[in-house]
């Protein structure tokens, strides 16, 4: 039975937990991880399912990614969930021997990333797994935008061969694919097209760039591309090179820090390729707080309001004369 | 002269050559070789060791002196294993979870013909597939890569899990090696609760308690108290033996495979066995003996060699007799 795309807003946790039990269903060689959090991370779905494959390692993250590792080695393909402050944080050594040196078909699912978690505060609010994940050599970072490219991402990593890191957050989150997307593709999907600025954005941050451009296009007559960048690591540079080599200027959006994040991830391909002003909104040097979700992104300027003013700032530095575009059509 | 040869040895072994150890005399091809010949065998890893290390300039000699026995019950006796296809399904896994410890294991691997013994003289140089730690992806035989102490043990869980998952737990052993360095690691205690809670049947964590660590005894660094009790109070079958009395190593050995639950098997053992100038020296840890130490040691070794092989080509008395 396809999977049933969602319309409302839902949280990508919840497609993780949906897809783990699918993939379960079809690979016997699923087997599902946690560190009791298997009703936050939605792995309890899979554990309810398959209880003879579904293992809850207790409060011993380092523990379940070495097991995992164990288990990989040994023929498994092991999800292994936990809050993304934990899996990519407190385990970070045993993710990088275990399972990246490795090459090992381990997924690590990661939820409650970012602030938007709210309530449980800076010790809770992971801001630098995408940083830490994408310096890990082999390890694929993936963050996507909503429950149903959520749920493809899950799916789709059975079938890849590197270790994955993937990112979901606490919050439900607007709908920005109307179906279950057949592919992550590349992973960077043009979800708006605009020749003004490129909104290039992860996570959370896709649909509320999606809604900054609709700012930006009423009051400013802005025509903002919006890029939507599911997979970090490896980056596909071609289709970010191709926006920025149209607009000319970038902001870039995640609910991570600057450093090391998207930004620092689309500002290396710029560079050296393509070099364009790219502004970006993020984590400065500062942890979370606690606050509700909403008001937690509110507080980090993580809001289209956010994302509209920095690209107006960065309008202002726009080049009068682009250089000519290295991919896509001839400059002219 | 004596030491003079014995540097010849060594350098000879930077180029491709035979084994120039004869085989161990065994009463008859299919009986496993008796304590005697698992002795000779540890003395002849260790004697490998040595020239890895000699070679290397670099490495970890005395940890992996200190385990040359219970390597050597390990591959010549209680390990079901397979040189010629180390990806069967069936076989026993081991897991070096102190992975500095890697050139025993390596002379073990090598000496049963998953590499040739020359790629030995390669270990811990650049473009060589024996890394300074072990890695699964780079040499026959390693089941995973460790090096980061206290995550063997985890591992050993995974495997063991994966094991029963696939029905073949009361076939397949998980033997997995760790030093005192492990236990002192937390990671290790979340795998021994994790095994006792699983009820993990077919695994096997054997402690080289050699009491030197980096810097200093561990009684002086970090005192980890009962280590045997330790593993007994998390719901292990744990037995104290001495990791140098090899009938007490594959006795324990062969034991652990036939219990219900997880087995701790705590030996005690001297860091630099075998290497009077090193028993039990501190000092040695992680630094490679010096050109001079090393013929002192190869001078030793191979006079215990000589000694271990003559007595096996002694008339056997037997009971009778």
């Amino acid at each position: 039975m396809p999977a049933e795309a969602k319309t409302e807003p839902i949280a990508t946790r919840q497609a993780y937990g949906a897809a783990l039990v699918d993939l379960g269903k079809e690979h016997e060689d699923v087997v599902a991880l946690d560190a009791d959090l298997s009703v936050s991370t939605q792995s309890a779905k899979f554990g309810k399912e398959f209880p003879e494959r579904f293992f809850n390692m207790g409060t011993a993250e380092a523990n379940m990614m070495s097991t995992a590792c164990g288990l990989a080695a040994t023929g498994k393909t092991p999800y292994c969930s936990t809050f993304a402050v934990f899996a990519a944080g407190r385990a970070y050594d045993q993710v990088r021997l275990g399972i990246a040196h490795n090459k090992l078909r381990v997924r690590i699912g990661a939820s409650h990333g970012g602030v938007s978690l709210g309530e449980d505060g800076a010790s809770h609010q992971m801001i630098e797994d995408i940083a830490l994940m994408r310096a890990m050599p082999h390890m694929q970072v993936i963050v996507p935008a909503d429950y149903n490219q959520a749920y493809r991402a899950t799916v789709e990593s059975y079938d890849k061969d590197e270790p994955m890191y993937m990112r979901f957050g606490r919050p439900s989150t607007p709908i920005v694919y109307e179906d279950i997307p057949e592919s992550l593709g590349g992973g960077v999907d043009v979800i708006r097209e605009g020749k003004d600025i490129s909104l290039i954005a992860c996570g959370h941050m896709v649909w509320r760039a999606l809604e900054a451009a609709e700012s930006l296009e009423r009051e400013d007559g802005v025509e903002a591309e919006v890029l939507n960048v599911a997979i970090v690591k490896p980056l596909d540079a071609d289709p970010v090179l191709e926006s920025i080599s149209k607009t000319g200027v970038a902001v870039t959006a995640e609910e991570h820090r600057v450093a090391g994040g998207l930004a620092d991830a689309v500002r290396g391909v710029a560079a050296e390729q393509h070099p364009v002003p790219i502004f970006a909104v993020g984590m400065g040097d500062e942890f979370g707080v606690s606050g509700t979700g909403e008001a937690c992104m509110e507080h980090f300027g993580l809001t289209p309001r956010g994302i509209a003013d920095r690209a107006r700032e960065a309008l202002v530095l726009k080049p009068i004369v682009s250089h000519p575009p290295l991919v896509g059509p001839e400059w002219t | 002269m004596e030491a003079a040869a014995s540097l010849a040895n060594v350098t000879m072994h930077l180029r491709p050559v035979p084994d120039p150890k004869p085989p161990p005399k065994a009463p008859g091809r299919d009986a496993p070789p008796t304590i005697a010949e698992l002795e000779r065998w540890a003395t002849v890893l260790r004697i490998d060791c040595v020239r890895m290390l000699a070679v290397a300039k670099s490495g970890h000699l005395d940890s992996s002196l200190s385990a040359a026995d219970i390597v050597a019950a390990l591959y010549y006796r209680v390990l079901r294993h397979d040189s010629d296809n180390p990806s069967w399904t069936e076989r026993d896994r081991f897991v070096l979870c102190k992975g500095h410890a890697a050139p025993i294991q390596y002379a073990a691997l090598a000496e049963h013909g998953y590499f040739p013994m020359h790629d030995l003289m390669g270990l811990r140089q650049i473009g060589a597939d024996l890394q300074g730690h072990p890695d699964m992806n780079r040499t026959p035989g390693v089941e995973v890569s460790t090096g980061s102490l206290g995550q063997g043990l985890s591992m050993c869980l995974g495997i063991a899990l994966a094991l029963r998952l696939d029905g073949l737990d009361s076939t397949a052993q998980v033997f997995g090696l760790m030093s005192d360095g492990d236990c002192q690691e937390g990671q290790s205690w979340e795998a021994a609760m994790a095994a006792a809670h699983f009820g993990v049947s077919n695994i096997t964590a054997i402690v080289d308690y050699n009491h030197l660590q980096t810097d200093g005894t561990t009684e002086e660094v970090m005192d980890t108290g009962d280590v045997r009790a330790k593993f007994e109070s998390f719901g292990w079958d744990s037995i104290e033996i001495d990791g140098h009395d090899m009938t007490a190593v594959v006795d324990a050995l062969e034991r652990s495979r036939t219990l219900d639950g997880p087995a701790a098997i705590v030996c005690q053992t001297k860091k630099g066995r075998g290497v009077s100038s090193m028993e039990s020296r501190f000092g040695f840890h992680g630094k490679p003996p010096s050109p001079e130490q090393a013929e002192e040691a190869l001078t030793e070794l191979e006079a215990t060699l000589e000694r271990q092989t003559a007595a096996l080509d002694e008339p056997q008395l037997t009971e009778s007799e």
